[in-house]
């Protein structure tokens, strides 16, 4: 890379460079670094880096309002703060891959800005492999996707030999307790772009894409709105037949550990989007059947990946099973503890609703940084 | 910086420095350096953004109290669906460490938006990203519902710690008070003068929160209604009126001692150079009043629409003479007109420190506008200021203005004094 310095502060340069060969010498820095910005000079605390996010703290001491960048090889902003006042101070937080880049800062707020080279070395974010405890998570998860899908088979076969047999109460019986095996695992059969929307699409997709209405929910209309099964058969085989095909499908593919952080994270963003408003079961109103069989699926990922969280990140795991609780406790006031059955959705008052949405938040939270862990973890 | 520093009136100082005028000129100079660098060989001298100048976040007293009133608001009122005094504690810490990141103009979070780890959402939301601070203040606020639940017993092990100054402001006549707009056990002011930098401190603040505190309800405002300080112009209300020409100005060193802060021996220790805050949601009959005359909304008002000037005569800032006569040989500023009934000689000497912002939050369904004044002031003492004023203005027979407005919300926060460098808000009410 061409050093591009426009201000003939030579003499501010060498100073400089000789107080970062100091600190360089103490190993390279990583985290906070101090950027003195003045009129004529740019002291940036060490030349040296780790890769990975890094924080340049840029005070102005100089009278010209100035702004600090970080260029990588010609002249690509990797990150920028402008605008800093005299006497001011502000962060930049950049992540830098291993390389060479320059830091500048311009006092004034124009030219190239004084330039100072950083050299930043070691390896950022390995490259995800999964070590043996991963491998580990994904088999256990594995085993819970297994004894899932076998009764989700069994019950589908139920509702839908329900369905074609013309028995509206008891394929209203059976709609929910199917439906709960298929959301303890919605995040395996999102995998298969092709097969959820037409399982578990909703009616104003369908309309909206221009297909036909299919799946659980079109079966649910009929029973709900016309209270009878009429043409229903073929969406009842259909339904069957691809649900089969998904759990084949999840079978041959199991969910990797990191897709199984993210399918914990997913399946709370389903509570938060499809079940706390009501608008999964918008006929039926057998949301909480759903609710409830998406935390625990979630639960039952983390429960999967909890020696690798807890080997990293213990606290994360202390919060995690709090809130799992709270929801719990919001969410099984609501279920009929002689019968199993769950109040149904439009049963709720907007307190009880906004009680679970908090609790789902809540847990949502530490949820999402499981993830993060996981990938560390590799 | 020690206590004793006041960060808002150094915040202050500066714009008190450059004057309405002064703010206009920098603002060119901004647009200069933002357009071009050099005019012929002479380099233009580039001056900062006023926008790019944080307010200390530390201070005696919290910023966004008498700092000059930006023209934006985010508003926020939460309740704390935690039991626990350590979840509270850590709370408050969390949130001051991410204001006085984001005050400054910096992200939350150790990575920021855009730094972390790819598998982890960001610690910033982002939006923020690339904004200069934007005079961004975040006031927080302490409402009943902290110290005690619905029937007296102390949350949180905050037993005697209830200021008697928080108690529920009372009903007044005309009221229709929505419960989901009142109250909350916490409040988040957040000001500044683009709505985004506000929003986002908000956002970012209630995220932190979850799992503690839920958002109970929220409000947007633009306008500023009101001016905090003598550099600031008189701004209008959705009525088309200037409003708050007599409010309390941070230069009156004497009336933020009388009327604003609250002084050792007025209740509880950990509320010294704290205030009250009493905020309510103002819903203007807009169309009815611009079917209005323009006599008869002036004589509502006791103000001229345009310049401001009392109907007593003279100019805006002149002083209300309440005995003058018309031509008619009736009172010029008529006996329920609003500045009358809101005056500190018809309100026992009262005075109250306002920052109101507009707000519009669409139409209703009738085609009308849904809009109004989110009205936010701060007090010493809430039963002898804004009680005692709106006990004045409230019912039809009183303020006229009363046919055109009805009040839908109302809260009331304690404001804990400023934070030190390392302390966190509300820290004495904890020690």
């Amino acid at each position: 890379m061409t050093s591009r310095f426009s201000f003939p502060a030579v003499g501010v340069l060498t100073l400089a460079a000789l107080t970062l060969s100091a600190c360089a010498s103490d190993g390279t820095a990583s985290g906070a670094l101090t950027v003195k910005a003045s009129d004529s000079s740019c002291n940036i605390s060490s030349s040296k880096l780790e890769a990975g996010p890094s924080t340049f703290k840029v005070t102005n001491g100089g009278s010209k309002v100035t702004e600090f960048y970080v260029y990588a090889e010609g002249d690509r902003i990797m990150g920028e703060v402008e605008n800093i006042g005299p006497g001011l101070s502000r962060d930049l937080v950049v992540d830098l891959p291993k390389g060479t880049y320059e830091g500048a800062c311009k006092p004034g707020m124009i030219g190239d800005g004084i330039r100072e080279t950083l050299t930043v070395s070691g390896e950022a974010a390995k490259k995800l492999s999964d070590s043996e405890e991963l491998t580990a998570a994904a088999d256990s998860y594995e085993r819970y996707v297994k004894s899932q899908s076998d009764a989700l088979i069994v019950k589908t076969e139920e509702f839908v030999a329900a369905v074609k047999a013309g028995n509206v109460d008891e394929a209203k019986t059976l709609f929910p307790i199917a439906r709960t095996y298929w959301e303890r695992i919605e995040p395996v059969a999102e995998k298969f772009g092709d097969l959820d929307p037409i399982t578990d699409g909703r009616e104003p997709d369908a309309i909206a894409e221009g297909v036909d209405f299919t799946g659980w929910h079109r079966i649910e209309k009929q029973l709900w709105v016309s209270n009878n099964t009429k043409g229903m058969d073929k969406y009842a085989d259909q339904l069957l037949a691809n649900v089969k095909k998904i759990v084949k499908l999840g079978q041959d593919a199991p969910l990797t550990a990191l897709e199984l952080a993210q399918g914990s994270k997913a399946l709370l963003d389903e509570v938060a989007t499809g079940k706390i408003t009501g608008e999964e079961d918008e006929f039926s109103h057998t949301d909480l059947w759903d609710f409830k069989a998406n935390i625990e699926g979630s639960q039952a990922a983390i429960a999967s990946l909890r020696p690798v969280l807890e080997a990293q990140d213990p606290e994360l795991v202390k919060d995690l099973d709090a809130k799992f609780k709270l929801v719990d406790a919001e969410l099984n006031q609501h279920q009929d503890m002689t019968t199993g059955d769950w109040k149904f959705y439009d049963e709720l008052t907007k307190d009880q609703v906004k009680k679970l949405s908090d609790a789902v938040a809540a847990l949502s939270e530490p949820i999402s940084k499981v993830a993060a862990v996981v990938a560390a973890s590799a | 910086m020690t206590t004793d520093s006041s960060a808002p009136e150094s915040g202050l100082s500066r714009r008190k420095l450059l004057g309405a005028a002064g703010l206009g000129a920098l603002a060119a100079g901004a647009v200069g350096a933002g357009a071009g660098f050099a005019i012929g060989d002479k380099p233009v001298e580039v001056v900062p953004d006023p926008d790019a100048l944080p307010i200390p976040f530390e201070g005696k007293h919290q910023a966004g109290i008498v700092t000059p009133a930006q023209d934006r608001l985010y508003f926020a009122a939460l309740d704390l669906t935690t039991e626990s005094r350590g979840d509270l504690i850590l709370l408050l810490k969390e949130w001051t460490e991410a204001a006085r990141k984001m005050t400054q103009g910096n992200d939350v979070g150790e990575f920021g938006a855009v730094a972390g780890s790819p598998f982890a959402p960001p610690e910033d939301t982002g939006e923020a990203l690339g904004l200069p601070p934007s005079g961004l203040t975040i006031t927080i606020g302490f409402g009943r519902g902290m110290f005690v639940d619905g029937k007296g017993k102390p949350r949180f092990g905050l037993d005697g710690k209830l200021p008697d100054r928080l108690k529920d402001l009372p009903l007044f006549s005309g009221d229709r008070l929505d419960d989901a707009l009142c109250g909350g056990d916490l409040a988040i002011q957040a000001c500044a003068n683009d709505p985004q930098v506000a929003v986002h401190a908000v956002r970012n603040l209630v995220r932190i929160a979850f799992g503690r505190a839920s958002v109970r309800y929220s409000q947007m405002g633009f306008g500023r209604t009101s001016s905090t300080s003598s550099a600031q112009v008189t701004a209008r209300n959705m009525l088309g009126f200037k409003d708050g020409t007599a409010n309390i100005k941070a230069e009156d060193a004497k009336d933020l001692d009388d009327f604003v802060w609250v002084p050792k021996g007025d209740g509880p220790d950990w509320m010294v150079n704290g205030s009250y805050l009493v905020t309510r949601k103002i819903d203007m009959r807009i169309e009815i009043w611009d079917r209005e005359p323009l006599e008869g909304q002036e004589a509502i008002i006791g103000r001229t629409k345009g310049s401001g000037g009392p109907l007593s005569g003279g100019d805006e800032f002149d002083k209300l003479d309440f005995k003058a006569k018309g031509e008619d040989g009736e009172l010029a500023i008529g006996k329920v007109a609003h500045v009358r009934l809101a005056h500190p000689d018809f309100n026992k000497g009262a005075k109250i420190l306002r920052r109101g912002y507009n707000f519009v939050d669409g139409s209703n369904g009738l085609g009308q506008l849904s809009a109004g004044l989110f009205f936010i002031a701060y007090q010493r003492d809430p039963e002898k200021q804004f009680v005692q004023i709106q006990r004045n203005l409230a019912g039809k027979l009183n303020d006229v203005l009363n046919e055109y407005i009805v009040h839908v919300g109302s809260g009331l926060f304690a404001c804990p004094p400023g934070v030190t460098t390392e302390g966190y808000w509300g820290e004495k009410l904890f020690a």
